[in-house]
């Protein structure tokens, strides 16, 4: 029975090009939760939390969790573009204009950072070591399918406790080519060219899909990253401060600034003529 | 709509108010059309009375009173307007926005609701003060593509109409072509 049972039966990394020995790797070792954290001495910690931080139900909240961003990440001919903002709220206060919302996971692999400041770096500094800990293990790199995977199950294991992310994963891999996956907190992966997570999301897709193409040159393509982010600083009040550029590239990820958004705003205005909203005009 | 009925597929939710200004309005079933047709009935005894056309920035202002005082009262509006006009002396366009809070604001391009979210930031970048008509078109094709291609609504249809300087122009305005996300 059981061998006709495994012969219907797919493991789910089995579409993912693995072996079978890393298949059984994913399938039997993760997610460890061995990490042990402390949690309130109440009869339902999450219900507690929820209480504690959601801002919407709860204006009064006593603690509010950093918030409130722009990401994006799109596939093109020449490897895959992050960029973000690095305004960080909590409630209505600035709570910083300086955050590094990409993170570097490893020389090849990238990350970005919406939702809760603190689970998105925690979370994605622990997939740095399962990573590195893979390619010790296999004496090769992680696939961004896999590492992703491990971040997916992660946190769909801690579903409903409150953890707030939406997250890209990118990276370049002889075996995949550009890769990009969303995952947030309720356990979503997906695969695909172009993502835009946070408040801001809406205006970063207005601008890039009006003029996304596969085959985009690598300056067009920053350009274009660069301007998105810049749209959705300019009409998002949670998005601001810096744009950050990356490219990802085959042999790794190139920073490509951590630029202030202001300049850049004039210079797009009143060189190209853009933003005619905005004047000095009393009416 | 009618909780989750599609009750018609080509309401006109624009009222022509006179020659050259355009209401267009959104917001609380029945408030829209009774607001619009008040405002479009007083515009009309306006231009009757006086033998002449009252131009969009007054239209504009007598708007934002009405829902201004509707505000303090005791059923207030529930109505988001957008107006568009060619002032009938300068031959100068204008777009005011105003909401249900009686907000008036002159803009060089407007949307309300969630296409704001979606379209401001394509306008941002591609509207110039000096386009030609069929680049303003070619926008206008932007903004429902993304509307089409992000939002999880189906409009089946869109109203387009064009204040010119001799009149307002209903254009064909083709949506059925569906529009996929990259």
């Amino acid at each position: 029975m059981d061998t006709l049972l495994a012969q219907y039966t797919q493991s789910p990394y089995a579409s993912e090009g693995l072996t079978s020995e890393e298949q059984n790797d994913y399938t039997e070792t993760l997610p460890p939760l061995s990490l042990k954290f402390a949690l309130p001495p109440v009869s339902r910690p999450s219900a507690f939390l929820r209480a504690a931080t959601d801002d919407y139900s709860n204006p009064n909240c006593p603690i509010k969790i950093a918030h409130g961003t722009t990401t994006l990440a799109f596939r093109f001919k020449g490897g895959i573009i992050v960029a973000t903002d690095s305004r960080a709220t909590a409630g209505n206060w600035i709570a910083s204009q300086t955050v590094k919302k990409v993170i570097e996971i490893n020389p090849m692999l990238l990350g970005t950072m919406a939702g809760g400041a603190a689970d998105c770096q925690y979370w994605l500094a622990y997939l740095g070591i399962q990573c590195r800990l893979h390619e010790l293990r296999h004496k090769r790199r992680i696939s961004v399918a896999a590492a992703s995977k491990i971040l997916a199950n992660l946190v769909y294991s801690y579903k409903g406790m409150g953890l707030s992310m939406g997250t890209m994963i990118t990276g370049v891999t002889p075996e995949e080519g550009p890769a990009l996956y969303y995952i947030d907190s309720d356990g979503t992966r997906l695969s695909g060219n172009l993502f835009c997570v946070g408040s801001g999301q809406t205006f970063a897709y207005g601008v890039l899909d009006a003029l996304y193409k596969y085959d985009l040159e690598d300056d067009e393509a920053l350009e274009l990253g660069k301007r998105s982010i810049l749209a959705a600083t300019h009409r998002d009040a949670y998005s601001g401060g810096y744009i950050n550029l990356y490219h990802v590239k085959e042999d790794g990820w190139v920073k490509h600034g951590f630029m202030d958004t202001n300049p850049i705003f004039w210079q797009t205005k009143l060189e190209k003529g853009e933003f005619s909203n905005v004047t000095s005009e009393l009416i | 709509m009618r909780g989750a009925t599609i009750l018609k597929t080509s309401d006109d939710k624009t009222r022509q108010l006179n020659k050259h200004t355009l209401l267009a309005f959104s917001g609380e079933a029945g408030d829209t059309i009774q607001f619009a047709e008040f405002i479009q009935a007083n515009i009309a005894l306006y231009t009757m009375r006086n033998e002449t056309d009252l131009g969009p920035s007054a239209v504009a202002s007598f708007i934002r009173g009405e829902l201004a005082r509707s505000l303090r009262s005791r059923k207030p509006y529930n109505v988001n307007l957008l107006l568009g006009g060619m002032d009938p002396i300068t031959k100068q366009p204008s777009l005011y926005w105003l909401d249900y809070l009686a907000s008036s604001a002159k803009l060089p391009y407007a949307a309300h609701g969630y296409a704001q979210y979606y379209c401001l930031s394509i306008l941002d970048k591609h509207h110039h003060p000096d386009i030609s008509f069929e680049q303003g078109m070619k926008i206008l094709r932007m903004c429902t593509d993304e509307l089409q291609r992000r939002l999880p609504i189906d409009f089946k249809g869109m109203t387009v109409k064009v204040i010119k300087k001799d009149g307002i122009v209903d254009m064909e305005y083709d949506t059925s072509k569906q529009v996929l996300a990259a």
